[in-house]
């Protein structure tokens, strides 16, 4: 189990492996952003991008995803109170495989609940060409971990 | 920021429309995206700062951006009816300041909005940058998200819309 002390400033891991398919672009897409470039892969030849890509709030849930099946379903997660800064320096594209570098910018005690602690991190979606499609830096609520008895 | 980019007006404020999140759709979001116990668990929701199941931020957010895309294709439609021309639709390069003031809770109807803050044109002839504050309200009144988000919009100039 991964506590607030567990994000020392300046750590550097990469995890995920993320292989993107046209049908999960669409599928999201079709639910949540149904614009021509994300659901309709002859329509976005007409686009700014010229060609399908994926939602950037598909990617903002694929990094999610990845987090959470790399540390975050074991960690002593309380959420999130935002995103400070989300980039789509490049478009994801079908066949794009995607990983994770997270970099851990700050750590703080909570001011208004002492048994948390505020993580500030920094996280570069990465594609196979080693580009960077999303940059995102965010806070994350940790519990402290609890004193052990002696 | 349904028309081209010289007709948009600073200050102009749009409601986009509203989402509603069942609990069904609440954990069923979180179990392919955010499978975090207190999107998907009711009981260990409880044991968690927000004292209950709540839905993912990434959930919130994506309802945001499917009411915009709606918005958008209702006032295309409107101009189409019109006989007049459409605007190229842009991507977006980002967006800062996204903020989830309270929980999205099971039954909670969000209803989204936003206000043109800004604009600026770009280096290419045929776009210009619109800077906006996105945000969405509960039926309590509470805020449940908000954001600085920027969109590239077509420019009238004279050139023909590709769509």
């Amino acid at each position: 189990m991964l506590y607030f002390e567990d994000f020392p400033v300046g750590e550097v891991i990469v995890f995920g492996d993320k292989l993107v398919s046209a049908e999960q672009i669409v599928a999201f897409a079709t639910e949540w952003d149904p614009q021509p470039f994300h659901v309709d892969a002859e329509a976005a030849k007409a686009s700014q991008i010229g060609e399908l890509i994926a939602s950037g709030w598909h990617t903002g849930a694929m990094l999610m995803r990845m987090m959470c099946d790399a540390y975050l379903l074991d960690s002593a997660s309380e959420g999130s109170p935002g995103i400070e800064e989300m980039r789509w320096q490049k478009p994801v594209r079908p066949g794009d495989r995607l990983t994770v570098r997270r970099t851990t910018l700050s750590a703080r005690a909570s001011r208004s609940r002492p048994a948390i602690g505020i993580v500030g991190l920094q996280f570069d979606v990465n594609n196979q060409h080693g580009e960077t499609a999303l940059l995102l830096k965010t806070s994350a609520f940790l519990r402290r971990r609890p004193e052990i008895a002696p | 920021m349904m028309a081209f980019f010289e007709d948009i007006v600073i200050g102009e404020e749009r409601r986009l429309g509203e989402h509603a999140f069942s609990r069904e759709a609440i954990v069923a979001f979180a179990r392919q995206y955010d499978p975090q116990r207190f999107h998907i668990d009711e009981e260990a929701a409880k044991d968690s700062i927000f004292e209950g199941l709540c839905a993912s931020g990434w959930h919130v957010a994506a309802a945001a951006m499917r009411c915009i895309v709606d918005a958008r294709s209702r006032a295309l439609a409107e101009r189409q009816a019109l006989g007049e021309a459409l605007p190229p639709l842009g991507v977006s390069p980002g967006v800062e300041n996204l903020r989830w003031p309270n929980p999205t809770r099971p039954g909670d109807i969000v209803t989204y909005y936003n206000r043109v803050v800004s604009k600026r044109e770009t280096k290419r002839p045929q776009w210009g940058l619109v800077f906006l504050h996105t945000w969405g309200v509960n039926q309590h009144g509470r805020e449940a998200i908000a954001m600085d988000n920027r969109a590239f919009i077509g420019r009238r100039g004279d050139i023909t819309a590709p769509l």
